[in-house]
């Protein structure tokens, strides 16, 4: 199973569009999958819930975004530095907050985050303020000389898919690692990890970085999609809804994370065709999944079924 | 600039930092004794603004709405406390956690049907209106009153907790629920208790802010973070905490909006980013 993750979520991925009601959709999926696996890495495999990861997201999208449209900067060097951005916050985030334990790291990142989304608030000549970034378009990418047609939906996809399935081997690689396994010792009993030698503060720092960035690869990846950026990219409800979307999969399993995202935006899409207040019913699953089904979708799909 | 602005942005932030401590007082009580960050407290708190405007609007008295809201709301919680939280315990305490943030989107989704998306305004109960010359400046009565009345309930609190049976059971129970009930106590109904009272407190917060804020849907969300922050800097659990840090981010969120206006909503957060820095179990916690 581990052996063949990589290429059978991508393969998943690359049939997904064509399941879905629309490819805006399939796109969507995408750019909040990798955010949740990337968040994943430090949830689920680090065992750290973090509630700021809303800032790596919109940092990646609001510097990808200014890149572009302020700078004239071309889309890949734009991408590049929107990750780097984000790895650079997540660093100086994850570098005050994994000084705290349990309960406290969750406030102390949510707080932290928070910071970030009243700075982008203030900062309203370079971000916009409450209109949110506007101003940046990519019409077309050209990758290997040929010109791609970025607006079509499906090259959109396919494009993005390549940052996805990078996303996809990096996480899955990081796991394999005796990184992976160390961050895995830090969940399960910190005292023990320390206790073997592991440098916790630094591996937890380390993972905090790694989760963070893939999640800034997930805002430039929103950022190229919808050219805006919404100020709510960066509000505590998005983290939230990070945590909520990878619950739903499944932590602490690999394509957990992609599932929940899927299953979480199916939801939206469906029921916001009903009603304006969708969320009263996404919040109400949500709190039945909490309490019945831990192990999310895919979790509880895998431990019952493959053993 | 004059003392007297100083002076009057001075008590407008004790003003501001009451409510926070009223708020994160009951954070940390809920914390410190079931070990449950509640993260539906900001929604707590602004559904308590809207039970205090709904009760006052029916009764026609700010009073009514003042007295029966916290109950209301404080019911409400040991509820869901007894429908929802009672069946996380003994798991990871991310649970509660996790569960608490679903029940806020319920609660901010579930008012919006209720009361619409839109702000609506709280008025000042008429024999609170105005402001009254202390020979210092002017002060606004009802931010006096709210002051006020939040020390007596801090005092009230105190005592109950360090003088009455209730209160050592609750003090004893924080640090050892087993020997409580080993000793013969039913820690579930003590928990239940903590928990209503929590967020009765939430509540009440909530509806005395309404004259000071507008109230609306969203106005939990920076409650929750303020009130984290309040707990991070006091230190989680701790009650003396929870009051020095709630009345120094208030007075320090003021006194910023006066002399660097677009700083005031930051400016909390790089506290707490100190404080973290120089003591992370917070001024008053104990290290983990």
């Amino acid at each position: 199973m581990t052996t063949y993750r990589v290429p059978l979520s991508i393969l998943a991925l690359c049939i997904l569009p064509w399941l879905l009601p629309s490819k805006a959709l399939a796109v969507n999926v995408l750019i909040y999958g990798v955010v949740c696996v990337g968040y994943n890495l430090l949830f689920g495999y680090t065992g750290l819930l973090s509630f700021g990861h809303a800032a790596f997201f919109g940092a990646g999208a609001y510097i990808t975004g200014i890149a572009i449209g302020q700078f004239g900067v071309p889309w890949y060097l734009a991408v590049l530095m929107g990750v780097a951005g984000g790895a650079v916050l997540a660093f100086i985030i994850g570098g005050m907050s994994t000084r705290t334990r349990g309960i406290y790291f969750s406030m102390v990142t949510l707080a932290l985050a928070q910071l970030v989304y009243y700075v982008a608030l203030q900062a309203s000549s370079w971000t916009g303020g409450e209109n949110g970034l506007r101003g940046f378009t990519v019409n077309k990418i050209n990758l290997f000389g040929f010109d791609i047609n970025f607006l079509d939906p499906v090259n959109k996809y396919y494009v993005l898919m390549v940052f996805a399935a990078a996303a996809l081997w990096l996480v899955s690689r990081i796991l394999n690692s005796p990184f992976g396994a160390a961050i895995e010792a830090i969940r399960e009993n910190e005292r023990r990890a320390r206790t073997c030698g592991y440098d916790v503060e630094r591996t937890k720092l380390l993972s905090f970085t790694l989760s963070g960035t893939i999640c800034a690869l997930g805002g430039t990846m929103s950022a190229l999609h919808l050219a805006f950026v919404p100020l709510e990219s960066l509000h505590y409800l998005t983290s939230g809804m990070i945590v909520m979307m990878t619950l739903l999969g499944g932590a602490s399993s690999f394509f957990g994370p992609f599932i929940g995202a899927l299953v979480f935006l199916l939801m939206e899409d469906v029921f916001s065709l009903w009603t304006s207040h969708w969320q009263i019913i996404v919040g109400s699953i949500f709190v039945l999944f909490v309490l019945f089904l831990p192990k999310g979708i895919w979790g509880t799909f895998l431990s019952r079924v493959v053993r | 600039m004059d003392t007297e602005l100083i002076l009057m942005q001075l008590f407008s932030g004790v003003a501001l930092g009451a409510i926070l401590v009223i708020t994160a007082l009951g954070l940390s009580i809920i914390f410190g004794m079931m070990g449950v960050v509640n993260f539906a407290h900001g929604a707590l708190f602004m559904v308590g603004a809207y039970a205090g405007l709904w009760v006052a609007s029916l009764t026609g008295s700010f009073w009514w709405g003042l007295l029966v809201a916290p109950i209301m709301i404080g019911v409400f919680g040991m509820l869901i406390e007894f429908v929802l939280i009672r069946r996380l315990y003994g798991r990871s305490i991310d649970d509660p956690l996790l569960l608490t943030f679903g029940l806020s989107y319920v609660l901010v989704e579930g008012v919006r049907i209720v009361f619409g998306s839109d702000g609506i305004p709280f008025p000042t109960p008429s024999l609170l209106t105005g402001v009254v010359d202390l020979g210092v400046g002017f002060f606004p009565i009802y931010r006096i009153f709210v002051v006020g009345l939040v020390f007596a309930i801090v005092v009230l609190l105190w005592l109950g907790l360090e003088k009455t049976k209730f209160g050592l059971i609750v003090r004893a129970g924080a640090r050892d629920p087993m020997m409580m009930r080993v000793l013969g106590v039913d820690i579930s109904k003590v928990w239940l208790a903590v928990f209503g009272l929590g967020i009765g407190l939430a509540a009440l917060g909530g509806v005395l802010a309404g004259p000071m804020r507008s109230v609306n849907p969203e106005m939990g969300a920076l409650v929750l973070a303020e009130a984290f922050v309040v707990t991070v800097i006091g230190g989680l659990g701790s009650l003396v905490g929870a009051i020095i840090a709630g009345l120094l981010v208030g007075v320090v969120i003021s006194m910023t909006a006066l002399f660097a206006p677009e700083m005031a909503t930051i400016v909390m957060f790089a506290l707490m980013a100190i404080v973290l820095l120089i003591r992370p179990q917070g001024l008053f916690g104990k290290l983990a």
